[in-house]
């Protein structure tokens, strides 16, 4: 075994939170990180911790946070940590879209509206229509998703929707256009989507299959290609544990590169096979 | 007494020589002590090489932004750094009809130019850019350009000033440290804002102090579109001229920026 390239961090401009922890209302059957109600792996951050990050952040002049989990909207205080954040950079959130009732909705409506900075709502729709996405994210989903959107909308917040290739066929052009249409069918009437890979770890794992042993980034592709287009060259991740190379590979204890962000500056070895389809795919988690 | 200092800053012509014409006037007219174009001279207008021409014959210096880096390397396409499908099948026709328009003269001149321009004032050193000084397509938006991160491009591009475009929308933010961001906009299309005057950028440096001054230009913009029709260019992008409302390539707008157009 040959040993795996390394990417360095050529500029820190993302940071996310795993702001729910592996906390979940669902568990979809393809997540990753196999999130559910019972997944403490990573517990969820306070307002008290997200300063202190935001902080260290903002000394290293980072762009842009994202917020995930889990789902973020169990988490209590999310509203006060995006206000405290809002007020230094523009900040994402993705949600299973659930528990956007329309008092959360009115109050993230205000805080895009105070803020000099974007709040963007990123919600997760898996297939295209009810039963195929409630095959993967469970009986009832779609409908409180459905609710929630159109509690987005009702504010005046225009969410993107991220949809898993899943659904099949989205990732094609013909797919694409297909989907573009059930979102307008649903009252989106400038629908927003990004399609996003699946990754063969967590429940994923499961459902699928796990990543074969030639599924790694070697040293040549590396050389061949652009770093830069790799989303652990520009980004960290934050979760209660520590600060990881990106979102993807929280469950990996060697991904884990320092308690503060300040420690993680350093170059990643892409030894896993989560970072081949990041490669091949030309993935990146942000919008 | 301060010594005082004006420089004019054009983004993104977009094949607008009419746009381009008013601006030049309008800025020989307030009289400045420099005028630079910042990349972009081709994209969604008619006959991309009356830009070109007029900017040579007026002795206007500039730099290259990522259409005359593509049109004079002979790529495929714009390498704007859009992601979504929409704004790329819009910029593919914008770019298929300014790369077949363009004479082989000015591609090679094109690929003349400088990547960045620099020079001292009032003791700052500015640096002129298409889209960040790190990257010719990066987008500087003002609701995603946060004050530490600004400072870091500063820091890291040993510059006090930076000048951009490439977004299509005009902002400012000063710095803590004495610093700037100044994205001047364009006068290619109009700001996604309704009107249809497009925008030039004024910076004044007087003594320690520097100010910034958007400047709405407004310009024969029927006769742009009725030569953009002329030249069978999308009815989309005539429309855009017409109302000031942006119709294509705006997927990658940031929610803020977005919220504030019409589609």
């Amino acid at each position: 075994m040959t040993e795996s390239p390394h990417v360095p961090l050529l500029a820190l401009d993302t940071l996310w939170f795993q702001v729910a922890g592996t906390i979940c209302n669902i568990e979809c059957t393809h997540c990753f990180i196999s999130c559910s109600p019972k997944n403490h792996s990573h517990e969820m951050m306070t307002l008290t911790e997200v300063e202190r990050r935001l902080a260290e952040a903002d000394r290293l002049g980072v762009r842009e946070y994202y917020f995930t989990g889990g789902e973020p909207f169990m988490n209590r205080e999310l509203l006060p940590i995006l206000k405290a954040t809002l007020q230094q950079g523009p900040a994402t959130v993705l949600t299973n879209g659930m528990l956007l009732r329309p008092e959360v909705c009115r109050l993230l409506k205000e805080l895009f509206d105070e803020s000099d900075f974007s709040l963007d709502i990123r919600v997760s729709l898996d297939g295209f229509d009810r039963q195929s996405h409630d095959a993967i994210r469970g009986r009832g989903v779609w409908d409180r998703v459905m609710t929630g959107i159109h509690n987005l909308l009702e504010t005046g917040l225009n969410p993107v929707i991220t949809v898993t290739t899943a659904a099949e066929g989205v990732e094609t052009a013909a797919g694409r256009t297909r989907f573009l249409e059930v979102m307008r069918g649903l009252g989106m009437a400038r629908p927003r989507l990004k399609v996003l890979p699946l990754f063969r770890i967590g429940a994923e794992e499961r459902r699928t299959r796990a990543y074969a042993d030639w599924e790694r980034i070697s040293g040549e592709m590396l050389e061949a290609g652009d770093a830069s287009a790799l989303q652990c060259s520009a980004g960290r991740m934050v979760t209660s544990k520590g600060v990881y190379v990106c979102p993807i590979l929280i469950e990996e204890p060697a991904a884990r590169m320092g308690e503060t962000i300040g420690e993680t500056l350093r170059p990643f070895p892409l030894r896993y096979g989560a970072c081949h389809t990041c490669w091949v795919e030309g993935v990146t988690c942000t919008t | 007494m301060h010594d005082v200092r004006r420089f004019a800053f054009i983004g993104g012509i977009y094949s607008n020589y009419w746009a381009l014409r008013a601006a030049l006037a309008d800025v020989a007219r307030r009289g400045v002590d420099g005028v630079w174009f910042l990349g972009d001279l081709g994209a969604f207008g008619p006959h991309p090489d009356r830009v070109p021409d007029l900017l040579i014959e007026c002795g206007i210096s500039g730099i290259q932004g990522n259409y005359e880096e593509s049109l004079s390397s002979g790529a495929d396409d714009c390498h704007c750094g859009y992601t979504d499908p929409r704004d790329n099948h819009y910029a593919q026709i914008s770019y298929d009809y300014t790369f077949a328009n363009t004479s082989s003269a000015f591609k090679k001149w094109m690929g003349t130019l400088p990547r960045e321009i620099r020079f001292e004032a009032g003791g700052r050193r500015f640096l002129l850019v298409h889209g960040s000084p790190r990257k010719i397509n990066e987008f500087l938006w003002r609701s995603t350009s946060p004050v530490p991160f600004l400072e870091r491009l500063c820091r890291e591009a040993d510059a006090d000033v930076i000048v951009c475009t490439h977004t299509g929308l005009q902002w400012h933010r000063p710095l803590p440290g004495g610093g700037h961001l100044v994205n001047a906009g364009v006068i290619g299309r109009p700001a996604n804002d309704g009107r249809t005057e497009v925008w030039y950028t004024l910076v004044e440096v007087r003594g320690g102090a520097l100010s910034v001054e958007f400047v709405p230009l407004a310009y024969d913009h029927h006769r742009l579109a009725s030569e953009m029709r002329a030249e069978r260019l999308p009815e989309e992008f005539v429309e855009t001229i017409l109302t000031g409302w942006w119709t294509t390539c705006l997927e990658v707008l940031p929610p803020k920026e977005r919220a504030a157009g019409k589609y």
